[in-house]
């Protein structure tokens, strides 16, 4: 028996339990009836305090979704989704609190369950130098956003944007649906008819946010899905590095996520975008799990304008995610670092797009898939060069390994160019774990779950390394305990 | 009873003999040496005793410190004190040298019930072993072997096994391709380990690093056979007469 | 999508119904792929596999069936350079015994028949449902049935496909060829299309592989520019067998080569190099699948593209790995040269693995001409036109200096030159 076969069999015992975010909130929940209606749009409006401008952009958006079906290209397959036996709005019944000392203790004690400390007092006692403000969603709304003050006073804007839209209606009305239209696809079509939360971040001109901004969102409540929306602008010369994370609880049934985030960078601005995906995932049997549908993009508009994807995803049952980059500026910047990991019956199908359309535009893709149990995983990828996207250039490394012969590996990139003066590079390798690789770790007394896990790692390295410091630690040790039950 | 009592060990590869019945003993804080042609089986010898997959072994057994080695993991060995240089070092990228270290280290440390070493106490250590071997530190940022040359791969064994501080160190042509000075670095790398609880199989082609490292016994191998033993003068007339008139004397 | 284009179908369709009794061979597998195409028509850039390559230049021309012998055989076979070689001759689809060669059958244990003799539509996968297939399985009259005996070297053989069009009335052809080699069989096989004016060349071609027989199939596609050629090729390969192939594309206002190649024998051995090179307004597309159901096999795809002018490229070549396809080694590159400010590539190079202990990559580049490389040429006191010319050779030089045949070699490389001649940049 192979080293890799005999650890597959030794650990696939220890498959349960894996996931530790697993715990329920017990916590009073007021929730919209089932189903999905105008009535359904009225009332999350209403809950919200919403101008009249965004019902009716939302009640077109819902127009919109009615006339589309769900988009069958992605390599991924799953029962129907009953859109009707979903609640749109799930929230604390607690009013909103106005300060920090005002959250539900209860919620805190979640939050601090995951390891997000929402007082800013835990969060300064932290690390030097790793101090993150953080925007904590709840089911459908958010409840607690830190550093409000500290980041107000450097001008940068960072809250919840159902609050955004009351107190910036001008920002919000003139960047939502700018990057994504409403129409744009099934899920964000969706999204814009029923968002409920999420954040919103304005940096304006020539500011660099004094420091990472974070937004954690959590499912708790049954049966609802979450439908969070993040608009992000960085005006001329402004940098932000935002940072999100995610999980639920183990349950049977599905969960719907669908959300949408907008990235706007103006003339020479930069946006580093990170994600840590780890919605509950299934079980080893494939029951439960979140299906993960999200549209991501963000708009190179000015010069130089830099944006970054990188994102880890663990989670989820199901993950369709495609994080874009429209160089829309001369000499702007968009790159997309991923790993993107699976394990017993999850699929992923995520990659990114590139739109190359004005001149020395330039864009950098590194993807690292991992497959293990029966899961399947696929890069999917566009590179665009338009014609007047002069010099524009473009690099691409997908990798993929193999863990076990049970699971899938899949790359599909397509390129396409139609300026001469353009170059692209596109590099894909699929192989498993060197055995070399395992024995020399394993001669020098490393376990093989740990060999395993060390060579991935490595395997992963140049999207890890992207990540800030603290999340590139909690990456490692997610993309460890994931692969619990496949080697270790 | 010796550390090492290697008993009528034969084992192949692919279906293919090539160890047929090797019979050594390596007393607890001797240093043999193993020489032989090309082909005779010398790495397949140090892998058998390090446990790496495809190399069956069809007969014979091996005990390290009286347990038998044959029926552990590869790291259950290297905790029991087990270390190979390897004769070609495997890369690992994107794995850091510092990072692999400490937990190797830590690894065995756990297996052997002693506590974990932080990261300080860790870099303080990694720090002075390779000022002890003349090496930049520089080391411990690149990845495992990553873009090394070959006279690097072979002094980054030499300094792992400085920090594993094994009972017994197998190095697998640790000397070929190195040039005289980083020759010297590892053969102090061995002495500074010599001692009463450190034993060593120095498998070498050349008198030269024996010069460095003057062994116990020397062991010629040949066809998967120990075809003679005797003392460190044997690699000296190894080295006049080579390995020809011992093989034909062998198959006689 | 526009009415047009399924009226192209429908005509094809009609066809197919007013021949159906006359037609050769067993008529299930006809009857199943004209339903099939009934219902489909011919695909639109909606279908994945087509996104690229669009068919609407077709829209709107009523094919009709080809009738008979036409005489600009002579003036097209005049554009080759001689061989001794055995030769087969098709004129519109049809075999030519007149002009052909046959080979010395007994001795060379190699033997030729027709599909209008002695139809059989073979065994290639989804003949009826994939567009191209079905289309050609709907309509074939005629084609090639080559079979080499198990242990014979057939030597060399070329098949000729030449065509005359007519604006008016554009013929389509829709010819069934079949390559059989027995165990341990060899064979050299050139293929060359040739023709004139509007026509549509439909070509199936099925190659069956038995255990170690080695094929090397050159191809050269220099359809006339006002032509459509829409072409599959279906290979599949025994154990420890290797088909090797060399193919260029000049031709064609508008061509698809379609090759799928299944590995169904362990350590079965697959190589493809292939070519486009384009102007005017040209759509070119090779789509590949090679699928590896075997353990043990290796394959190798190596597909350049120099386009200029209008020309518009394009390359989906996917590797897909069986689960029991374990050792499995998979490579595939393809490059593309932009040689104008308005060509344009697209590239879908694919991977699809279920196997672990695979090793399979591929790589895709897209670029101009290297500027240094110009200069340094042009610093030689190369004129920039030659300069250009030294490079694009360079750049297909490797494929075809590797040609294990002289003559075949000769046919690609005056192919390539005498394009470039006509191509003053
Ligand atoms: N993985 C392998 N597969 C097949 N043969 C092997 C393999 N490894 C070693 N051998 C063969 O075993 C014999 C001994 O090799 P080795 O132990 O490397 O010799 P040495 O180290 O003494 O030069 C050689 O004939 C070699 O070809
Ligand atoms: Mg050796």
């Amino acid at each position: 028996m192979s080293a890799v076969a005999e650890t597959i069999e030794t650990v696939s015992a220890v498959t349960e339990g894996g996931y530790k975010w697993g715990f329920e909130t017990e916590i009073e929940t007021e929730l919209a009836p089932k189903g999905l209606s105008e009535e359904t749009i009225r009332l999350i409006s209403a809950r919200k305090n919403e101008p009249e401008w965004l019902l009716a952009w939302r009640l077109k958006a819902f127009a919109a979704w009615q006339s589309m079906t769900e988009p069958g290209w992605a390599r991924v397959t799953h029962p129907a989704i009953d859109y009707q036996a979903i609640h749109y709005y799930a929230a604390p019944k607690k009013p909103a609190p106005r300060n920090l000392s005002e959250v539900d203790p209860e919620l805190l004690r979640t939050y601090e369950k995951l390891g997000i400390p929402l007082s800013e007092q835990a969060a300064l006692a932290g690390v030097e130098g790793s101090r993150v403000a953080v925007d904590a969603v709840f089911d459908s709304v958010s409840v607690a956003t830190t550093f409000r003050k500290t980041l107000a006073r450097a001008g940068v804007i960072f809250c919840p944007i159902s609050e955004a839209v009351r107190e910036h209606p001008e920002l919000v009305r003139r960047y939502l649906g700018s990057v994504v239209p409403p129409g744009d696809n099934f899920f964000a079509a969706l999204n814009s008819a029923v968002f409920t939360d999420g954040s919103f971040v304005f940096v304006p001109k020539g500011v660099r946010c004094p420091m990472e901004l974070s937004t954690y969102f959590r499912i708790n409540a049954r049966s609802t899905g979450q439908f969070e929306r993040t608009l992000i602008i960085a005006e001329d010369g402004a940098y932000v590095s935002y940072l999100e994370g995610c999980t639920a609880p183990m349950r049977d049934e599905n969960q719907l996520h669908a959300a949408v985030v907008e990235l706007v960078a103006l003339n020479e601005a930069e946006i580093k975008y990170s994600t840590v995906q780890n919605w509950y995932p299934g079980d080893a049997e494939g029951r439960g799990g979140i299906f993960n549908f999200v549209t991501k993009r963000g708009a190179c508009r000015g010069r130089k304008s830099k944006i970054s994807w990188t994102q880890v995803e663990t989670g989820s049952a199901i993950t369709w995610k495609y994080p874009s980059c429209i160089l829309q500026g001369a000499e702007s910047v968009g790159a997309f670092y991923s790993v993107a990991l699976t394990n017993n019956f999850q699929q992923a199908d995520t990659g990114t797009k590139m739109l190359h359309l004005g001149p020395d535009t330039k864009s950098t893709i590194v993807s690292k898939g991992i497959s293990a149990g029966r899961s399947n995983n696929t890069y999917r990828g566009l590179v665009r060069i338009m014609p007047r996207a002069a010099r524009a250039r473009n690099f691409t490394q997908c990798d993929s390994l193999l863990i076990g012969d049970r699971c899938g590996a899949h790359t599909v990139p397509y390129i396409e160019s139609r300026n001469a003066t353009a170059r692209i590079e596109h590099e894909a390798t699929t192989s498993k774990i060197a055995e070399d690789q395992l024995f020399y770790c394993r001669s020098r007394g490393l376990s093989e779950e740990d060999s395993v896990n060390l060579i991935v790692n490595g395997f992963c390295r140049e999207v890890l390394k992207e990540l800030p410091m603290e999340f590139a630690v909690e990456a490692q040790k997610l993309l460890a305990l994931s692969l619990e039950g496949s080697v270790g | 009873m010796a550390l090492l009592e290697i008993r009528g060990l034969a084992a192949e590869v692919e279906g293919k003999p090539i160890l047929r019945g090797v019979d050594l003993s390596l007393p607890e804080g001797e240093v043999h040496a193993i020489m032989g042609p090309n082909g005779s089986g010398k790495s397949t010898l140090a892998y058998v005793l390090a446990g790496r997959e495809g190399y069956h072994v069809s007969a014979g057994s091996v005990r390290f410190d009286g347990e038998d080695l044959l029926a552990m993991d590869p790291e259950a060995r290297a905790a029991a004190g087990l270390f190979l240089a390897f004769q070609y070092p495997v890369e690992l990228p994107g794995v850091g040298n510092a990072n692999f270290l400490r937990t190797a280290l830590n690894a065995v440390r756990r297996a052997r019930a002693e506590p974990e070493i932080d990261a300080m106490k860790f870099l303080k250590e990694a720090r002075a072993a390779l000022k002890r071997l003349s090496m930049s530190e520089e080391m411990l940022k690149r990845n495992v072997n990553v873009g090394f040359s070959g006279g690097e791969k072979k002094r980054n064994e030499i300094f792992q096994m400085a920090l594993l501080r094994p009972r017994l160190a197998i190095l697998d042509e640790t000397d070929s391709g190195l040039d005289i000075d980083a020759l010297k670095i590892v053969a102090n790398g061995v002495n500074a380990l010599r001692g009463e609880k450190f034993s060593a199989l120095v498998i070498t082609h050349y008198q030269r690093l024996l010069d460095h490292i003057v062994p116990d016994k020397v062991h010629v191998l040949s066809e998967g056979r120990i075809v003679r033993s005797g003392g460190p003068e044997l690699a000296l007339s190894l080295e006049e007469s080579g390995y020809a008139g011992l093989v034909a004397e062998a198959a006689a | 999508m526009s009415a047009t284009l399924r009226e192209t179908g429908e005509n094809f369709s009609a066809r197919y119904h007013g021949l159906a009794p006359r037609l050769p061979g067993p008529p299930d597998l006809r009857r199943r792929a004209a339903d099939w195409f009934d219902r489909h028509g011919l695909p639109d850039t909606r279908d994945e596999s087509w996104r690229f390559t669009s068919l609407r230049p077709l829209a709107g021309i009523v094919f009709s069936r080809a009738e008979d012998q036409d005489d600009t055989a002579p003036s097209l076979l005049a554009r080759l350079p001689p061989t001794e070689a055995p030769l087969l001759v098709f004129t519109q689809g049809r075999m030519r015994a007149d002009l052909s060669r046959f080979p010395a059958g007994g001795r060379a244990g190699i033997s030729v028949a027709s599909f209008a003799n002695e139809p059989s539509f073979g065994n290639v996968p989804d003949s009826e449902t994939e567009p191209l297939s079905a289309l050609n399985t709907m309509l074939a009259e005629d084609g090639a049935r080559i079979a080499v005996a198990p242990s014979a070297d057939g030597g060399t053989l070329v098949l000729l496909h030449l065509a005359s069009g007519n604006a008016e009335h554009p013929p389509a052809f829709h010819p069934r060829h079949q390559i059989r080699l027995g165990a341990g069989a060899r064979l050299t096989l050139i293929e060359i299309a040739l023709g004139t004016s509007i026509y549509l060349h439909n070509p199936l071609t099925e190659v069956v592989l038995a255990e170690q027989a080695e094929l090397l199939h050159l191809r050269l596609q220099d359809e006339s520019a006002a032509a459509f050629h829409l072409g599959s090729l279906h290979v599949a390969l025994g154990p420890g067998s290797a088909y090797e192939s060399v193919a260029l594309v000049r031709g064609a206002r508008l061509a698809r080569s379609e090759l799928t190649a299944a590995i169904v024998g362990e350590g079965a051995r697959f190589a493809l190099h292939a070519a486009q090179i384009l102007g005017g307004e040209q759509l070119a597309d090779i789509t590949t699948v090679v699928r590896h159901l075997a353990p043990g096999a290796s394959s190798r795809q190596s597909i350049r593209n120099v386009l200029t002018e209008r020309a518009h490229g394009v390359f989906q070549g996917r590797i897909a790995v069986d689960r029991i396809a374990q050792k499995t080694d998979g490579y595939q590159m393809n490059k593309a040269l932009l040689l104008s400010e308005e060509a344009q590539i697209n590239s879908k190079p694919e991977l699809e693995i279920f196997a672990d202990d695979v090793k399979c990559s591929h790589g895709a580049t897209v670029g101009a001409l290297d500027p240094n490389q110009l200069f340094y040429l042009q610093s030689r006191g190369v004129p920039k036109a030659e300069a250009r010319a030294i490079l694009v050779a360079a750049f297909l030089g490797e494929m075809l200096e590797a040609i294990p045949h002289s003559w075949g070699r000769s046919v690609l490389e005056g192919a390539v030159q005498s394009w470039w001649k006509d191509r003053p940049v």
